[in-house]
């Protein structure tokens, strides 16, 4: 599939662009609206259809392999924390799902490192990383190997 | 050229790349190195970049050492077992040991993991693999970065490293250009941390046309993480492992949890389980690697790929059975939506309904990387306390290039990383980053301005070459003194598919047809000097090309040296068909000579750090 942008529904606001992982997402300057440039770089994998506020944007299947008349809708709402899908066949079978996208309002519990506490002197020395070896949940010290078990060459 | 603008920005530790192992590295820099100056350059946005752009439905791994479920030496054992003992262990026990708080801190970021109702753990979808509601896998983890970092910059794409003038075969930083204004941009920096995407579109696809895209990795991961350290000579490893993978047809779409949760199997067109035909087969070619389990993928490939060979194909995916019940069919579908909704859109428009339908498997053209079951990649120190001598050099996953610094698909050897891993690996890099600036081994950087002039100069002159070749012609897209990246990326993918062990191929290639591949790759690379960009889009598919040329290069060079077939189903030497333990259980390590452009390659040893618990049958 590729994506294409229907004319009556984009507004040009460039979210699209702005998120296309491929940079195939452009705006059309004399019809000052969105539009793919560059299908056969297209993944599919619908970061521009998600990000677009009016819906503007559908993927048809790639002509080499998929017979027409079948359908991939989505809809994500950051605010719910939920996305829908709507699969359509071309039989007209239809298909939906709905899946949570987060557990906890956006972004407030990662952490702002700069204002944490400070590693301890030393433990630049070390080998555990950030929230280490309590974030491994073992209640115990972080796992290592004897070098004295080293063999060189072949062992099987 | 004075139209480009230039912008200067000095840094303690620059990332280049913003995807799983660029976020992770972000993030603990900032930990360790509460005062420095963070950068994470991106080429895309980050909010939508990479290899997970579009969410994952798994975690690959994640040991699950506060239930004793896995150690990190199983996972070594693991991953040796399917790379046919081919693996840095010391980096695979690194990146183990530490993998399991990177996914605690997702899960407290908010990543929806799915829970066993029975036991309250996390759900497995196999041995290594937790299921997940990963749509915002990405954006989630971006945050983390964008918290961290003093600047991100999207929409940069790092071309080319910069190289310290005091000290010889020092980092001095990275440069590139803006793809929406134009401008160039030098980011000279302390430590440098490579973090780019492995390569697809390196080999010709079976995709054409407009579906060319539709390719198993993202056709946005170029092999930046390859060209950059090899372009200032920095050793490269395991170059040879590409992989290819057996995936539903046309979609690419996962088999991970149709296997392992589903519990579906494949099946020839007869309805035969045909792996037990190649077994004795495969055994003359492998000996007894044919009997680990669990079986290497490259070894279950070889099956598929003979069977298909012998005419048993199609080879089918035996989901009808599994699909009779309604909370298994949901998990096959959302397994697509949630990272391969291609895959939706295929069976849609097929009326493949795998209820009803058993659905097509196929292998696809072969990528290389160093996050998934492969490891190609840089060669890097390990950490202190796992690395023999040959292995270590002062910094865990430092490049044999001074302060410069790998994660994700830019380290080889360390296989099974995935998403989980590859964000793990950034952390490891970061921290040993920050320790490097700290021991003060970045003191008097020297880039002058001359460097950074002749850079701008390269890297615009696609634009120049078109413009001045265009004016020659009367239009469409045929010129006698350029050629389109588009152009030039179809002749590299043809050279790899038809030399170096492609699909036109059934992945076979031999000294002969390699030494015929590095000739037509050298006339590539002379003809990329005269590669045309029409604009600044162009531009940077322009470098994307010349990032896969030079990686291929180096592909080509590994598959040339290691005279053995290591991994049945990934490639052939038809000229060696037989895996050789006794001149090849060893790395391969390479290294081009950046005034030369020549190859030199050598033997390292192997190193088993962790041994065989006990000997299992196959099942």
């Amino acid at each position: 599939m590729s994506t294409f942008v229907y004319m009556t529904r984009c507004d040009g606001c460039g979210h699209c662009v702005d998120i296309c992982p491929s940079d195939i997402m452009h705006i059309d300057e004399t019809i000052r609206r969105a539009k793919n440039i560059e299908p056969n770089f297209c993944w599919e994998c619908y970061s521009c259809v998600k990000a677009c506020p009016n819906h503007a944007i559908d993927v048809r299947g790639y002509a080499d392999f998929a017979p027409m008349g079948h359908s991939v809708r989505v809809r994500r709402e950051e605010e719910k924390g939920t996305i829908s899908w709507k699969i359509k066949f071309r039989n007209g079978t239809i298909k939906d799902f709905v899946s949570p996208i987060t557990t906890k309002p956006w972004g407030k519990f990662i952490p702002k490192l700069a204002e944490a506490e400070k590693p301890d002197q030393g433990e630049i020395r070390s080998q555990i990383l950030y929230n280490e070896p309590e974030g491994l949940n073992t209640k115990k010290e972080l796992p290592t190997v004897s070098k004295a078990s080293f063999k060189k060459g072949v062992y099987y | 050229m004075a139209k480009h603008k230039t912008h200067f920005e000095d840094c303690d530790v620059l990332v280049v790349g913003g995807g799983m192992a660029g976020t992770g590295a972000a993030f603990e820099a900032r930990h360790w190195g509460r005062d420095l100056k963070i950068i994470c350059v991106e080429k895309a946005n980050i909010d939508r970049s990479g290899a997970v752009a579009q969410g994952l439905y798994a975690i690959n791994c994640y040991m699950g050492m506060q239930w004793n479920e896995n150690q990190p030496e199983d996972h070594v054992r693991y991953a040796r077992n399917d790379l046919m003992g081919m693996v840095r262990e010391d980096l695979g026990y690194d990146m183990a040991r530490h993998v399991d708080s990177t996914v605690h801190m997702f899960d407290e970021w908010g990543l929806p993991m799915m829970k066993n109702e029975k036991t309250g753990r996390y759900l497995r979808e196999g041995k290594w693999q937790i299921m997940i509601h990963g749509e915002s896998y990405k954006p989630i983890v971006a945050e983390a970065a964008k918290k961290s970092a003093d600047k991100i910059y999207n929409r940069i794409m790092i071309t080319h490293l910069l190289m310290d003038e005091t000290k010889e075969n020092r980092v001095g930083g990275a440069v590139g250009f803006n793809m929406r204004t134009g401008d160039y941009y030098v980011f000279r920096a302390k430590t440098v941390i490579v973090a780019a995407g492995g390569a697809s579109h390196i080999f010709k696809p079976r995709a054409v046309g407009e579906g060319m895209g539709r390719t198993w990795y993202a056709p946005w991961s170029n092999g930046s993480a390859y060209a950059l350290p090899i372009a200032v000579g920095a050793k490269m490893t395991q170059m040879e492992n590409r992989i290819v993978l057996c995936r539903f047809k046309d979609g690419y779409g996962p088999v991970g949890a149709y296997f392992l949760h589903l519990k579906t199997y494949t099946q020839n067109a007869n309805g035969e389980n045909y792996e037990k035909k190649w077994y004795d087969h495969t055994k003359k070619m492998v000996g007894e690697y044919i009997d680990h389990h669990p079986t290497p993928t490259c070894l279950r490939n070889h099956a598929f790929i003979q069977e298909t060979m012998a005419g048993g194909g199609p080879i089918q995916m035996v989901t009808t059975e599994a699909f009779q019940d309604p909370h298994l069919e949901t998990v096959g579908w959302e397994n697509f939506l949630g990272m391969t909704v291609g895959q939706a859109v295929v069976w849609a428009s097929q009326n493949i309904d795998p209820k009803y339908t058993n659905p097509e498997l196929t292998t696809s053209e072969p990528y290389v990387m160093g996050s998934h079951a492969t490891c190609s990649g840089a060669w890097v120190s390990g950490p202190e306390d796992l690395s023999p001598p040959e292995y270590f050099w002062g910094y865990n996953r430092m490049l044999t290039v001074e302060g410069l610094f790998g994660a994700g698909d830019t380290v080889g050897g360390s296989a099974h990383k995935f998403s989980s891993g590859s964000f793990t690996e950034g952390r490891l890099a970061a921290k040993a980053a920050v320790k490097y600036i700290e021991d003060q081994k970045a003191e008097n950087i020297n880039v002058s301005d001359k460097q950074c002039e002749n850079f701008k100069k390269i890297i615009y002159k696609p634009l120049e070459n078109y413009t001045v070749g265009r004016n020659e012609i009367t239009g469409g897209t045929v010129s006698p003194s350029y050629i389109s990246p588009i152009q030039g990326l179809q002749r590299l993918q043809r050279i790899m598919d038809e030399y170096v062990g492609g699909i036109a191929t059934n992945y076979m290639t031999n000294g002969n047809m390699l030494k015929r591949g590095l000739e037509l790759l050298e006339w590539l690379q002379e003809d990329l000097e005269n590669v045309g960009a029409e604009d600044y889009h162009q531009l940077m598919r322009a470098w994307e090309l010349k990032h896969r040329a030079l990686t291929s290069q180096c592909v080509t060079e590994h598959t040339m040296f290691r005279e053995e077939t290591r991994w049945p189903g990934y490639y052939y030497r038809g000229d060696h068909l037989k895996l050789d333990d006794e001149n090849w259980h060893c790395l391969t390590v390479s290294r081009r000579d950046p005034k030369t452009g020549k190859f030199t390659l050598e033997k390292v040893p192997v190193y088993h750090i962790v041994d065989e618990k006990e000997k299992k049958k196959a099942s």
